[in-house]
């Protein structure tokens, strides 16, 4: 008998790229089921129109880079840059400007790069930003959640409106959005206001916006089971929501009239998602323990810093990217002592 | 859970890093007792079963052969002998498929069994082994062939040579048994306890060890209880059986010592640098058998298993027995054969065909199903995702050594510390994208040892040509030296003529013969290599090469510490 030969080991393995991608989507399912819940049926066309938009580019790249296309998009990884982008941005986001991003964020953020484990920057991240800046308007007009909305948008108002631009007759943009709980404190505490006058708006919950904090909390569930599943470790998002809490409650107790309380933080804006989806990335994440401990808490840092000092409402899309430029050079100085070794690094 | 000697009343365990949970798969092949392999009609013995020279053959084609003779006489230091596993004739000394993971064959000596199973005349047992000197069981240890049965398979004799270095201070018995599928050691302990007892208060002894410690990883309950039991009735001093965590690779030597010990064995040493001593339980068996009956290794238990063979088991088996015929008496072949791996899942190689011979080194025959083992399949890009790290037991980026190594820059992997790598298969088992990265870092390895073999063979070139310089150098003088001579003697023959005589100068006479001295010490210090070079004529450029020569080396401490350390090989 005739038996092949291979190298060692032998095992069947239990991981694979397709099954941590699988395993990131369902977890993204609580918290896309709650924002679908509180903010209509936008995200849930924006999620199904971005990953076919995303399946497509990657496929389209992957035949001009001559790369076999099918174990490629069966890795699921396009699918879930998709489906990141697409909760990040507002549900009413015109249909066009929601392909422009995927596609840059694809086809340049990721391919450009060099595909899947080369690219520097987190390509959600990348496409989001490129929109944010190109159109700042349509890019924080959101919805109000659904228990403060007295005309939600039906299926078919909500498709015409992302493909039509028309809104249904008797509503005017300005009724039908609304700015996320962030911009509007940010905007509110520029105009001098005391955050006690602030939270008297229905719009405030126990620690965030209405419907927003809820949705934080599903996010976190998402998180917690690919803990539990060892898709990520707890390094990140540790990292990440420690240093917001820290900053926010130094500033908060240094001036509770012009500094939200910690929590605030996490269950606003992007903070959970990206604390457990995004900035967990591991393409463009550090890699090493400690230095994952250094790359959230920066992300943490400087999350709380553009929010507050910066020129945009919410900052985790560009905490995340000045991250990841650090990434290499937080990798690089944070070796783990190697075993029977004294000290760190190449000794 | 453990055996309470003298005081102590509670071990503190110590984790290594990384390390997995794997399942286990022992049971399949420890429902039954360990058999007796039937006598096969031929017996293949490679010459290198261990780790060192290989062994030099000291019988004829022809031969007839006792059950227990030396058959081959180890040769250097670090080598083993090799001992007719059963009497017979020896019909054949030639190169053979043997198990090793090149797939090259090697010389054998290979023996048609008579079945007479004949002994030769053994050596004394030493019973009071205690009475003798210690050098005189270490010889005994040696002679009768023993290495370790864990997978090193290293001369034990040589291990326990006194004198390098620091003593020991404690003797560790490897019973871990890690690996997925294997259950020799455990069937041993479980079965032949008190003869590994046996052996351990010998090489207690003669290591002189205050400590001893027998790890075995907790889902061996059976053998754990076993061991406990000789021991209580062997009493040795400060010896313990000490239950541990069952995590892969807790069986690794430098694993094992870190567990019970919390000590870590320094880069590129070995544990004798920190007073220890490590033994696998089948060799402390061998070593019973050599001391107290004056038998050499000739067999060793050896787990069949897998779906691929029909009942896995263990079996006691004859050295040099084809692996085929093991598998024979496990049952043969199901449908489901397809990979023969000789080791467990994560560290075994695999052997194209069964023709091989088991040898000292074969703990298992892993006879895979595509469940068991399948194929590797395409590797996909690295997601960066950091998995093989966190399995890593020895901390490594496996990552950033895969990806120097793809990009062949040998230099960094080793930076990222190559060669402490165990090759132990936790980061390519975890790895996502399926990304073969211990046969890359195997590959670097190799490339290194290649390079630094080039390196020794140029540094060789280097003084072969320097030798040829002080050999022209050396002729260059003995002319020189023949023209004195011949100046001298035309000197002395008008001096002759003229009728005065050398014994008129003496002092020239002595200066001359001085001279000659001195330029025919010259010349043989030369030859010996030792001469100070020939620098009194050299132009620039020369002279500039041989600085850069010297620098180069006075270099090597430094570069030591990047160069692929001596310790990797072994
Ligand atoms: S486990 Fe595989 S995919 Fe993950 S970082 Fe290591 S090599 Fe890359
Ligand atoms: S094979 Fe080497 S690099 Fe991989 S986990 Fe084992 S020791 Fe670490």
């Amino acid at each position: 008998m005739q038996f092949a030969t291979i190298t060692s080991p032998h095992s069947d393995r239990p991981n694979s790229v397709t099954s941590t991608m699988l395993w990131v989507i369902i977890a993204l399912l609580p918290g896309t089921v709650a924002m679908s819940w509180y903010f209509g049926w936008g995200i849930l066309i924006h999620m199904v129109l971005a990953s076919v938009v995303a399946l497509a580019c990657e496929a389209a790249v992957l035949k001009l880079r001559g790369r076999p296309v099918r174990p490629a998009l069966g890795d699921l990884s396009a699918v879930v840059t998709a489906l990141l982008f697409a909760i990040a941005v507002p549900p009413l986001l015109p249909w066009w400007m929601m392909l422009l991003g995927v596609a840059f964020a694809i086809i340049v953020a990721k391919h450009l790069y060099g595909g899947i484990g080369y690219n520097p920057f987190n390509p959600a991240m990348v496409g989001y930003v490129l929109l944010l800046v190109s159109y700042p308007v349509e890019m924080t007009s959101w919805l109000p959640p659904s228990i403060l909305n007295e005309t939600p948008l039906d299926f078919i108002q909500t498709l015409s409106v992302i493909f039509g631009g028309a809104l249904p007759a008797g509503l005017t943009w300005d009724a039908i959005t609304m700015a996320t709980p962030l911009d509007q404190m940010r905007t509110l505490l520029n105009q001098n206001m005391m955050i006690s006058e602030i939270r008297q708006s229905p719009l405030w919950g126990d620690f965030g916006g209405r419907g927003w904090e809820w949705v934080g909390n599903w996010y976190l569930l998402g998180g917690v089971i690919l803990l539990y599943k060892r898709v990520i470790s707890w390094h990140i998002p540790v990292a990440m929501l420690g240093a917001v809490l820290v900053f926010a409650m130094f500033f908060h107790v240094l001036d509770q009239e012009a500094h939200p309380f910690g929590l605030f933080h996490i269950f606003s804006g992007a903070t959970l998602l990206g604390a457990f989806f995004i900035a967990t990335d591991p393409v463009s994440a550090a890699t090493t323990k400690r230095g994952q401990l250094i790359y959230g808490a920066g992300i943490g840092a400087l999350t709380y810093i553009i929010r507050r000092w910066g020129g945009y409402p919410d900052a985790v899309a560009f905490a995340v990217l000045l991250m990841n430029m650090a990434a290499p050079m937080i990798d690089y100085y944070t070796q783990p002592r190697v075993f029977g070794h004294r000290s760190g690094g190449d000794d | 859970m453990y055996y309470p000697s003298d005081n102590t009343t509670t071990r503190r365990l110590y984790r290594f890093p990384g390390g997995l949970h794997l399942p286990d798969n022992k049971a399949q092949s420890t429902g039954a007792a360990c058999r007796k392999a039937l006598l096969p009609e031929r017996l293949i013995l490679p010459l290198q079963q261990h780790i060192g020279a290989p062994a030099k053959v000291l019988v004829e084609r022809g031969e007839r052969v006792l059950k227990g003779q030396l058959i081959a006489l180890q040769q250097g230091r670090i080598s083993a002998p090799v001992h007719a596993p059963s009497s017979g004739t020896v019909i054949d000394i030639s190169e053979q498929p043997v198990p090793h993971p090149s797939g090259l064959p090697a010389l054998c000596i290979t023996i048609e069994t008579d079945g007479l199973e004949q002994w030769q005349e053994l050596p004394q047992p030493l019973g009071d082994y205690r009475n003798h000197d210690p050098a005189e069981i270490v010889a005994r240890i040696r002679d009768a062939g023993i290495v370790g049965l864990g997978g090193a398979s290293f001369p034990t004799g040589v291990k326990l040579e006194p004198g390098a270095g620091q003593p020991v201070t404690t003797l560790i018995i490897n019973g871990a048994e890690c690996e997925p599928y294997i259950t020799c050691d455990d069937m041993l302990m479980r079965e032949q306890a008190p003869r590994v007892i046996a052996g351990v208060a010998i090489l207690k002894w003669l290591s002189g060890a205050r400590e001893c410690l027998i790890g075995i990883e907790d889902n061996k309950p059976q053998a754990i209880a076993a061991m406990q039991q000789a021991l209580e009735q062997h009493r040795i001093d400060g010896c313990e059986v000490v239950s541990i965590p069952t995590r892969y690779p807790s069986g690794g030597e430098r694993q094992l010592i870190r567990v019970l010990t919390g000590k870590e064995v320094p880069s590129g040493q070995i544990p004798a640098r920190i007073g220890i001593l490590c033994n696998n339980v089948g060799t402390a068996a061998a070593v019973a058998d050599a001391v107290l009956e004056g038998k050499p290794l000739i067999s060793r238990y050896l787990t069949v298993t897998g779906e691929g063979c029909a009942n896995p088991c263990n079996l006691e088996v004859l050295i040099g027995t084809p692996v085929g015929e093991l598998i024979a008496q496990a049952g043969g072949y199901t449908d489901k054969a397809s990979r023969l791996i000789m080791g467990g899942p994560m560290m075994g190689f695999t052997l194209e065909h069964d023709r091989v011979p088991a040898i000292k080194a074969s703990n298992c025959l892993l006879v895979a199903s595509t469940r068991e083992a399948p194929d590797p399949g395409r590797a996909s890009a690295c997601i960066r995702c950091g998995q093989c790290a966190l399995a890593c037991p020895v901390s490594l980026l496996p990552q950033q050594m895969y990806w120097y190594a793809r990009a062949k820059d040998l230099e960094k992997t080793q930076e990222y510390n190559l060669f402490d790598c165990i090759e132990c298969g936790c980061c390519s088992h975890v790895c996502p994208a399926h990304i073969p990265l211990v046969q890359y870092f195997r590959y670097a390895k190799n490339e290194s040892w290649d390079q630094e073999r080039e390196r020794k063979k140029s540094e060789l070139a280097r003084q072969r040509h320097e030798a040829k310089s002080a050999r022209i150098e050396r002729m260059e003088a003995e002319k020189k030296a023949r023209m004195q001579k011949k100046k001298a003697a035309l000197a002395k023959r008008p001096a002759l003529k003229k009728g005065t005589s050398t014994q008129g100068d003496p002092k020239k006479a002595a200066i001359e013969e001085a001279m000659k001295r001195a330029a025919e010490k010259k010349a043989r210090l030369a030859e010996e290599g030792v001469a100070p070079k020939n620098t009194d004529n050299l132009n620039a450029a020369q002279q500039r090469q041989i600085d850069q020569a010297d620098a180069r080396r006075g270099e090597p401490g430094v570069q030591g510490a990047s160069e692929p350390t001596t310790s990797g090989k072994d």
